[in-house]
């Protein structure tokens, strides 16, 4: 059942539909309960008013059926709703593999993209009709929320970490893009537009920009800049793990835990290399907090996925047990 | 309310025992600091309301024009500071729960009565600090105090603020842990747990939320000062520190404060319902023990706050889960109260209509919260105009709601006098069709997309907004007319007799007002809570009678 409500904003999302059902379905339930009550009270308040000022009822007792009656009733009623939210929920914050990747990054007060081709834009997102889109997102600065009411959906962007959101859109358009977590003086001003693209459209809108390359490439030629690639060689012979095939893939910990290699762990493992170091490793990779922006973080982030795909069959530490080189002070 | 001619005041009662101003700064007496109480909550709900008035003119156009985006990013901050934390937190138990927590059990006075005026005075020096804060400049982070907005970004006064916020708290867990004390060690003779009325065991249950939750507050905002001023890094995810955990912390005391806010208006209700219908509660045990569950569950809760802030998928569920538990037992309480209208005995004076108002919005507010705790409806709606009106519906259309008809209900009693009955009902009126004008428009803004704490919104959003502020203006109306026939009523209304609502309840059964000892003789009681008539006389044979 998909329904549409009065007051609701464009349904332009695979979300919207479900997302105005259980709405809708709540709108009832509200609507039932406050008419049955309000009918009974004035119902009550008419037959039983106050005939003289002396007057006193007679009394009655409470009902054990009655109070069982009303608490279960309404108890099961807000286990479905409970299940049927959660089930919408559940969905929303776990991103399918196959989804278009694309990197946010906000800050006071604007919402800054990355697309994989390369593609940049300030408070414009353009994204393709009927694709899946996964947004990975953080912020430079203090906690913001990124909301498309048109998509009913909303997540926090937190500083010091990534957090991610899909949609499919559905409809061609327009909709606002909102901040929706208080951010400061211009937090009305951190809105922006999604535009929902057919995709021989979209398809033509990526032909036009990226005069700089792939998000990938730009992502390699900092993993050079930084001399990342002394350390991290593909051959497995250099002092950090081999990258190549590692995303997605388990990690073994010095700790003994495990870990997967996700968009937070490659971050993390950048800004405070010591706190999850790779079985078979020493603690010698020098932080890059404060080096490396956030955006160029994300441009990291994405080749490292980029070379993990390119090499699916690969271990994601090729050479755990072979002897660390000997100690030099790292090339920075 | 019936006119009684040529009613005769006690010749000496707590407001005329001694007179002067130290006689009032000095008092011991619950129900003289509970006027001192009355005195401060209505300055700042009244200052709380100037800059509600400031949001609602700011809003009445799309763009920015009234004043500048930082003034009204003040302005929404410290209303919801003043309100929350200056009228919302203290109203009801501070004024009516110190008036009437010993009067209704048959005390003479609270367990410590020095603790008592200390609890005002300390609420004083908070609200001075708060005050400070605001002739400073305010402050912008939202009553919420985000971090690391708060930590580390904002330049309002969120120290000076804070620091009010922390002195305040001080003086709500004195006053919940006199009554909780108050209320174990002085009930009269004979007046056993189940024979107390509902606003006695609401505010128990409140009294528990303030000395546990409290101090969950106090050392929040101390981390926020030390992570402010000395950077130490718990907050700052630069320093290796977690904003949300701030969050996690920040609810865990203001989810519970809800209702801190609103349990003591259901001990209101319980007690307008009861006594204007004259029927004992229907299902009594059941309304005294979901005010205990609903403090319990608010424990457990305040992760719907979080849903969208990404903390874990899973925790989101758990905390969905509980937050459909702790609404079996406000639903419960609504039927009760319905339930026991029936074969009552009606009467349609000012308090009931407020009870009346306060059970329509207070299921508005209710059935709104389970569309917030449906977590796939949550995602849309969080941090939107839905969330302003569905906590304005139980603070406002609840909590001011039940203070307020509390505040008729024993007007007579606290000062001996009665107010106009025809300019009472009009006011509530007024109050509830402004309240609705004002906050009914902002679910459906809510629903449509704009977020809150927007100082200027895209254009399709005008027409609700000024509605709003039309209900505003129409809302603030509503509530100055009762400070006028209020005052006017302490000079010029007629003597009140000591029970002219003809009402159960030992506060009944003293004179209107009370000795300043209360009772003339200490009270033995030997009915249950709401036995109407003359239940000293005629209690044993319906005992009989009911078997």
């Amino acid at each position: 059942m998909q329904v549409s409500m009065p007051f609701s904003p464009d349904q332009a999302s695979s979300y919207s539909g479900q997302v105005d059902s259980l709405f809708a379905f709540l709108c009832v339930l509200t609507i039932l309960f406050g008419t049955v009550i309000t009918l009974l009270i004035i119902y009550f308040a008419i037959k039983y008013r106050r005939r003289h000022k002396d007057e006193i009822p007679g009394q009655v007792e409470g009902s054990m059926k009655l109070e069982v009656l009303w608490s279960v009733i309404p108890f099961l009623i807000a286990m479905g709703i409970f299940v049927w939210g959660a089930n919408i929920y559940y969905t929303m914050y776990h991103a399918p593999s196959e989804a278009l990747d694309i990197y946010v990054v906000a800050k006071q007060w604007m919402w800054k993209f990355q697309h994989l081709d390369g593609q940049r834009e300030i408070n414009e997102l353009h994204v393709p009709l009927g694709r899946k889109v996964k947004i990975t997102m953080t912020t430079e600065d203090v906690i913001h929320s990124f909301y498309v009411p048109a998509f009913r959906i909303k997540l926090d962007v937190v500083p010091g970490k990534y957090s991610t959101v899909w949609f499919e859109a559905t409809k061609p358009g327009r909709y606002h893009l909102f901040c929706a977590e208080y951010c400061g003086t211009g937090h009305s001003r951190m809105i922006g537009w999604v535009e929902v693209m057919e995709a021989s459209e979209y398809q033509a809108w990526l032909a036009g920009g990226a005069a700089e390359g792939s998000l990938a490439s730009s992502g390699e030629k900092l993993f050079q800049q930084f001399a990342c690639i002394t350390c991290h060689r593909s051959d497995g012979q250099g002092r950090g793990p081999v990258l190549q095939g590692l995303f997605g893939k388990e990690v073994p910990l010095q700790n003994g835990g495990k870990v997967i290699a996700d968009e937070s762990y490659i971050r993390e493992s950048i800004l405070s290399p010591r706190a999850k170091v790779v079985a078979g490793f020493q603690p010698i990779m020098p932080t890059f907090q404060g080096q490396v922006s956030e955006e160029q973080l994300l441009q990291i982030v994405a080749y490292i996925k980029s070379i993990g795909a390119k090499a699916p069959g690969e271990a994601g530490v090729s050479n755990p047990n072979a002897p660390a080189p000997a100690m030099k002070p790292p090339s920075q | 309310m019936e006119t009684v001619a040529e009613i005769t005041p006690p010749r000496t009662h707590y407001l005329n025992a001694t007179y002067g101003v130290k006689s009032w700064l000095l008092t011991t007496d619950h129900k003289r600091i509970a006027l001192l109480y009355l005195a401060s909550v209505t300055f700042f709900f009244f200052l709380g309301g100037l800059f509600a008035a400031g949001i609602r003119i700011e809003l009445l156009t799309p763009q920015g024009d009234f004043v500048q985006a930082e003034t009204y990013n003040r302005m929404f901050t410290m209303h919801g500071v003043v309100m929350i934390f200056l009228f919302l937190i203290p109203a009801i138990p501070a004024v009516l729960g110190n008036f009437l927590v010993p009067l209704m059990i048959g005390a003479r006075d609270l367990a410590f009565p020095r603790i008592n005026l200390l609890s005002w005075y300390i609420y004083t020096v908070g609200a001075l600090f708060a005050v400070l804060a605001i002739l400073f400049g305010g402050v912008d982070t939202g009553w919420t105090f985000y971090t690391p907005y708060s930590s580390t970004y904002s330049n309002g006064n969120v120290i000076l603020t804070g620091l009010g916020v922390f002195v305040v708290g001080f003086s709500s867990i004195l006053t919940g842990l006199n009554f909780i004390v108050t209320i174990h060690t002085m009930r009269a003779p004979g007046l056993t747990w189940f024979r107390l009325p509902l606003f006695i065991w609401a505010h128990y249950a409140t009294s528990l939320i303030m000395i546990l939750g409290t101090p969950v507050i106090a050392v929040t905002i101390l981390l926020l000062a030390l992570e402010r001023l000395a950077h130490v890094g718990i907050f700052d995810p630069a320093l290796g520190g977690d904003p949300v955990l701030f969050q996690h912390l920040f609810w865990f005391y203001s989810h519970p404060a809800v209702y801190i806010m609103v349990l003591p208006a259901m001990g209101v209700i319980s007690e307008l319902i009861a006594n204007m219908s004259r029927k004992r509660i229907f299902g009594y045990k059941f309304v005294a023990f979901a005010s205990l569950a609903i403090a319990a569950f608010g424990f457990l809760v305040w992760g719907h706050h979080m849903f969208v802030s990404t903390q874990s998928v899973y925790a989101g569920m758990v905390f969905s889960f509980l937050s459909y538990a702790v609404a079996i037992p406000s639903a419960v309480k609504v039927f009760n109260w319905t339930a026991t209208l029936y074969k009552g005995s009606i009467s349609y004076d000012t308090p009931m209509l407020y009870a009346f108002g306060f059970i329509g919005f207070f299921i508005i507010g209710g059935m709104t919260g389970l569309f917030l705790a449906a977590l796939g409806v949550d995602v849309h709606v969080h941090d939107t105009y839905f969330v302003v009106a569905h906590f304005h519906y139980i603070m406002v259309g609840g909590t001011i709601m039940g203070y307020l008809g509390g505040l008729h209900y024993w007007w007579p009693k606290i000062t001996g006098r009665l107010y106009s009955e025809a300019w009472a009902r009009f006011a509530a009126l007024v109050i509830f069709v402004g309240f609705n004008l004002t906050f009914f428009p902002q679910f459906l803004l809510g629903y449509m997309g704009m977020p809150r704490r927007y100082y200027a919104y895209p254009p399709e959003f005008q027409v609700l907004n000024v509605m709003s502020s039309a209900g505003a203006s129409i809302l603030g109306v509503g509530y100055l007319i009762p400070v006028i026939y209020l005052i006017w009523s302490m000079r010029y209304g007629p003597h009140a007799p000591a029970n002219p609502w003809g009402a159960a309840g030992l506060e009944w059964r003293t004179s209107s007002p009370p000795p300043t000892l209360n009772f003339e003789q200490v009270p033995v009681v030997t009915w249950e809570a709401y036995e109407f008539g003359d239940p000293s006389e005629n209690a044993e044979s319906r005992m009989e009678n009911r078997g």
